[in-house]
């Protein structure tokens, strides 16, 4: 496995993931060549390379203000960050201590609590968002990022116990019992042992949140009706018309919008990769 | 403790990031305009504030996609705006639910153009007080048509014979030809009609298919490009290779710099004498039913049509209902937007009643399908007459509700003796005791979620035992299941029929499931290589589409389907292969979706297969290796089995999401051929919103599609448990 193979493997391999990757990014460049041109028109050339080079529409999109002289892209960015920021700790929080009960614990319910948070995945979101503007209304978080938080983070957490419960799972209970014989108590064990053990676990789970409330508009946009209020993707939407789209403003925005995703997980990875060879099972 | 600051800092943050909550008297005016028009829309209301001081305004722009629902959400609940500027279209549907007040009569009315205030008028009063109005016209590029404009349609089709002479490759005229609305100018010019006299949908006439001739005619002879989309007109026309395009006013904001062009009105049809006639759309400043300064809010509704009127006309070019805005003298309107006026003179309002809302999508669908052959013009436009009626159909009988109490209180007794008896028998008490600690970990999440997920999840399945209209629901007892079930509207082997769906559905959700798994775990084993150097970069670069909003690429995809300009044509044409009509036929249609979801879909289990290899000692590989089994022995006995409990659950849970992905559909082919592609969620979404907000059917679908679900589950549990 850790053996190097042999120089034609090493190429073959190489050249199928440039292909790979060549196919996952012919798509995106349309984007990107829409985003650095300034019509506004949809782009169907058969070539993705762009042919004029103009930061318009960036300015464009940075440079909002409203009537008041307000910057709204700095007030959207930061509504932005700290609505998914809270969103992730938010879920992660609440998602890890309700995986390890369900993944260390024999418990009456345990069974049935698994199984309702995998039925929340299966409401369609069709149903769910005037019962939730009224939800909101009445707890009088209509108009705010605690709102907002609130409403992803339980989008978010069913996903994420199930898939912490499943990474536990595999985390085996014989460090646990070791540190119980040191006189470790629970939430010590929880803290010390298994948190640290399950971190590419909890970097993919805090992706997955934090993407759950960083993309979403539709509820955004139903429940927050100030314009410095707004996050990003709301923002982004308004480029789409009825009759028509802005689609360089809204190419350009995309790219704003995920590159922080795309930073992120590069950020992240070394913790995807280091896993277990930095934990105590190996050595 | 991180956590516990941050969220302090979150609670603390509203009231600063919210603004300056609206004082009583603060105006609030919602619209979804952009650029010109929005900054003349601010202009306008400045000078508003600036004559009325004691009625500020505050303004707000909603993105259009959330704007109707935001309004009947938000206006029954005292949150909406006390004026909002929106399209004339749904203007009967909200009077009717009570949304938007009427108008004082007598003084500004005869100012404004007739077709304007018909647009406004709902039984005899007006709603709205008229901005600006859109219709299609004739753009031409005179410099590629090389001749006088066509002024009907014989002269028409002789221009199109002249330039098809000339040059391979370019094309005479182009418009949405498979949208409806693009349609309707040539219904009118052929005689035909939309509604009858007492306002129900007609569309199978004689004359209407005559109109659907003519453009199957126009495409048949290589005039008129093939699956015609906006953004390939937009191409066309800038590029010079198409010399008329039939589009609207916002076609101005796609036009590249430098295209010369003029605009015209429609032609007349030959055959009838007849001009074709588009439809008028109105934008229109409307005043909130709830508004609590009413008399303030009609005057800025009022400021803003008629002393807005100048400097929208020529600050945002908009062409302004107001007829004495065109006298200006002083400045000089801008040529091009006299030229939409004129050719707007023959178009008549858009239907303002509701109805008319269930009949664009069955009408455009008989469109493309007799574009692409698949249907005779008479054929289709009775295949979309059927499809109105079912939209349009009686609501269900009201039923008595004590009934159904009764028996859900009888039901709740049992369930509750049962669960007791249960419990006592198990002595779950004193074993709960016992584990209160499991509970302690358990509470914060199923306390959240209990509150924010199930209490509206409860709320909005009742709905699908009522029948919604015009923002009242009747119950209805189980009428909607029993339509559903039963297959009342359509033969279950009939596209559209629920069963149909469901079968579409499940295939669906099977072949992405396996896609999306294959390719992320074949990704992640190969990046998982130590000697693999450029592995962070490939790593980033392959979750790109996951992280993209979906939105834009998905319509890149689709784009790259088209049957003549797209890239997956292009190749395949390049390879000696013959081009596909890749949303004609059914199979090739599922295929376009698949490929867009696909590649949507598989970094995310490539992430969570990165994830989980990690907690997979190479040691047993290495063991293994050595021992001589082969690569594909280890992944199959070592890597997989290991891999299963983390990823199992994405799986389940991908499989979950994807029977619920309506954005794929709904983008890329659009249920495409004839509502084939439909998935159920998709048809839950267009009875919601394309027909008749029938809510009620809406979440009597989404039901069925969580009932389904559940039993999926709990049959995949049982045998998860049985086989391990």
């Amino acid at each position: 496995m850790n053996r190097r193979p042999s120089w034609l493997a090493a190429v073959g391999w190489n050249l199928a993931l440039v292909v790979a990757c060549a196919v996952t990014l012919y798509p995106v460049l349309w984007v990107i060549k829409m985003a650095l041109t300034p019509s506004q028109a949809f782009d169907l050339s058969p070539s993705p390379i762009p042919n004029t080079f103009s930061l318009s529409n960036f300015h464009d999109l940075v440079m909002a203000t409203d009537m008041a002289g307000r910057w709204l892209f700095g007030h959207w960015l930061f509504n932005s960050v700290v609505v998914a920021g809270a969103t992730t700790l938010l879920s992660l929080a609440l998602a890890t201590t309700a995986a390890y009960a369900f993944s260390r614990f024999v418990f009456p319910g345990r069974r049935i609590g698994m199984t309702l948070f995998l039925v929340t995945q299966m409401f369609p979101g069709v149903v769910m968002a005037i019962p939730l503007y009224l939800l909101l209304d009445a707890m009088n978080l209509l108009d705010s990022m605690v709102g907002l938080t609130l409403v992803y983070s339980t989008t978010a957490i069913p996903f994420c116990v199930w898939m912490m419960k499943g990474y536990f799972d595999t985390i085996p209970k014989d460090l646990e019992e070791a540190a119980v014989m040191d006189g470790a108590g629970r939430w010590t064990m929880f803290f010390r042992i298994i948190l640290p053990l399950a971190r590419p676990a909890i970097v993919v789970t805090a992706l997955f949140s934090f993407m759950t409330a960083w993309n979403e508009f539709i509820l955004a946009a139903t429940f927050l009706s100030d314009e410095t209020a707004f996050t990003l993707p709301v923002a982004l939407q308004r480029y789409v018309g009825d009759y028509s789209t802005e689609w360089g403003h809204f190419a350009a925005g995309a790219i704003i919008v995920s590159t922080p995703v795309m930073a992120l997980f590069f950020a992240l990875q070394r913790h995807l990769i280091g896993g277990l060879t930095a934990g105590g099972v190996k050595g | 403790m991180l956590m516990a600051l941050v969220f302090a800092a979150l609670l603390a943050v509203p009231p600063g990031v919210r603004g300056d909550a609206p004082a009583p008297a603060t105006l609030r005016l919602w619209h979804s305009y952009r650029g010109a028009e929005r900054d003349a829309v601010e202009r306008v209301v400045a000078e508003f504030a600036r004559i009325h001081p004691e009625w500020p305004v505050e303004l707000l722009a909603v993105p259009y996609e959330a704007f109707a629902n935001k309004l009947t959400s938000a206006i029954p609940r005292g949150n909406g705006p006390d004026v909002f500027i929106a399209a004339h279209e749904r203007l009967g549907d909200w009077v009717e639910s009570g949304l938007i007040a009427g108008l004082p009569e007598g003084d500004p009315w005869s100012g404004f153009f007739p077709a304007t205030v018909e647009a406004v008028t709902w039984k005899g009063r007006q709603f709205g007080y008229p901005l600006a109005f859109k219709s299609l016209a004739l753009f031409v590029r005179d410099d590629v048509l090389g001749g006088p404009v066509p002024g009907d349609t014989d002269s028409l089709q002789a221009a199109c014979r002249r330039m098809a002479a000339g040059r391979p490759g370019n094309f005479c005229i182009a418009w949405e030809a498979g949208s409806f609305y693009h349609h309707a100018p040539w219904v009118f010019g052929f005689g035909g009609g939309i509604l009858d006299k007492d306002g129900k949908p007609r569309l199978d006439r004689p004359e209407n298919a005559a109109s659907v001739a003519f453009v199957t005619g126009l495409t048949k002879d290589g005039h008129m490009p093939q699956e015609p989309t906006s953004a390939l007109i937009t191409q066309l026309f800038n590029e010079g290779r198409v010399a008329m395009a039939v589009n609207g006013p916002w076609f101005l904001g796609e036009l590249a710099p430098g295209v010369k062009y003029s605009v015209h009105p429609l032609p007349r049809v030959s055959s009838t004498g007849l001009p074709a006639t588009p439809f008028l759309t109105v934008d229109a400043a409307m005043v909130s039913s709830k508004s609590t300064v009413p008399e303030a809010a009609g005057a800025l509704a009022r400021f803003l049509a008629v002393e807005g009127a100048a400097p929208r006309l020529v600050d945002a070019r908009q062409v302004v209902a107001l007829a004495s805005a065109w006298d200006l003298t002083d400045v000089a309107v801008d040529p091009i937007v006299v030229q939409f006026r004129e050719a707007a003179a023959a178009a008549i309002p858009m239907p303002n009643v509701p109805v008319m809302r269930a009949v664009w999508e069955p009408a455009s669908q008989a469109l493309r399908a007799a574009l692409r052959g698949a249907a005779e013009p008479e054929a289709a436009m009775e295949s979309a007459m059927q499809r109105i009626e079912i939209a349009t159909r009686p609501r269900p009988a009201a039923a008595n509700p004590l009934f159904a109490l009764a028996g859900l209180a009888i039901l709740g007794i049992a369930a509750l003796v049962w669960a007791a008896r249960r419990f006592r028998r198990d002595d779950t008490w004193s074993r709960m005791r016992a584990s209160s600690h499991a509970y302690a970990f358990l509470a914060p999440a199923a306390v959240a979620t209990g509150v924010l997920v199930f209490v509206p999840f409860a709320v909005g399945t009742g709905v699908a035992f009522f029948s919604h209209h015009q923002g009242e629901f009747t119950y209805v007892g189980l009428a909607n299941f029993i339509n559903i079930l039963g297959s009342t509207d359509y033969a279950v082997t009939e596209p559209l029929s629920f069963w149909f769906t469901l079968g579409v559905t499940v295939m669906w959700t099977v072949v992405n499931v396996f896609m999306h798994v294959s390719i992320g775990v074949a990704l992640a084993l190969v990046l998982r290589r130590p000697w693999m150097k450029l592995r962070g970069v490939y790593r980033v670069l392959l979750i790109v589409p996951w992280a993209v909003p979906s939105y834009i690429t998905a319509l890149i995809w689709k784009g790259m389907f088209h049957k003549q300009f797209g890239a997956v044509n292009g190749l395949l044409v390049w390879l000696g292969l013959e081009p596909v009509s890749w949303f004609s036929h059914f199979w090739t249609s599922f295929a376009a979706n698949v490929a867009t979801n696909t590649w949507l879909g598989f970094p995310f289990m490539m992430v969570v297969t990165l994830g989980a290899l990690q907690s997979i000692p190479g040691e047993l590989e290495e063991a293994a290796e050595m021992d001589g089994a082969t690569a594909v022995q280890r992944f199959f006995s070592i890597t997989l089995p290991l891999l299963k409990p983390a990823l199992l659950p994405a799986i389940v849970l991908g499989g979950v999401w994807t029977f619920n992905m309506f954005n794929i559909i709904f983008l890329v082919s659009g249920g495409e051929p004839g509502g084939s592609t439909e998935i159920l969620i998709s048809e839950a979404y267009r009875w919601a919103f394309s027909r008749q907000e029938q809510y009620g059917y809406a979440a009597a679908y989404a039901t069925l599609i969580f009932l389904f679900l559940l039993a999926w589950s709990l049959a995949a549990g049982r045998l998860q448990r049985r086989t391990a």
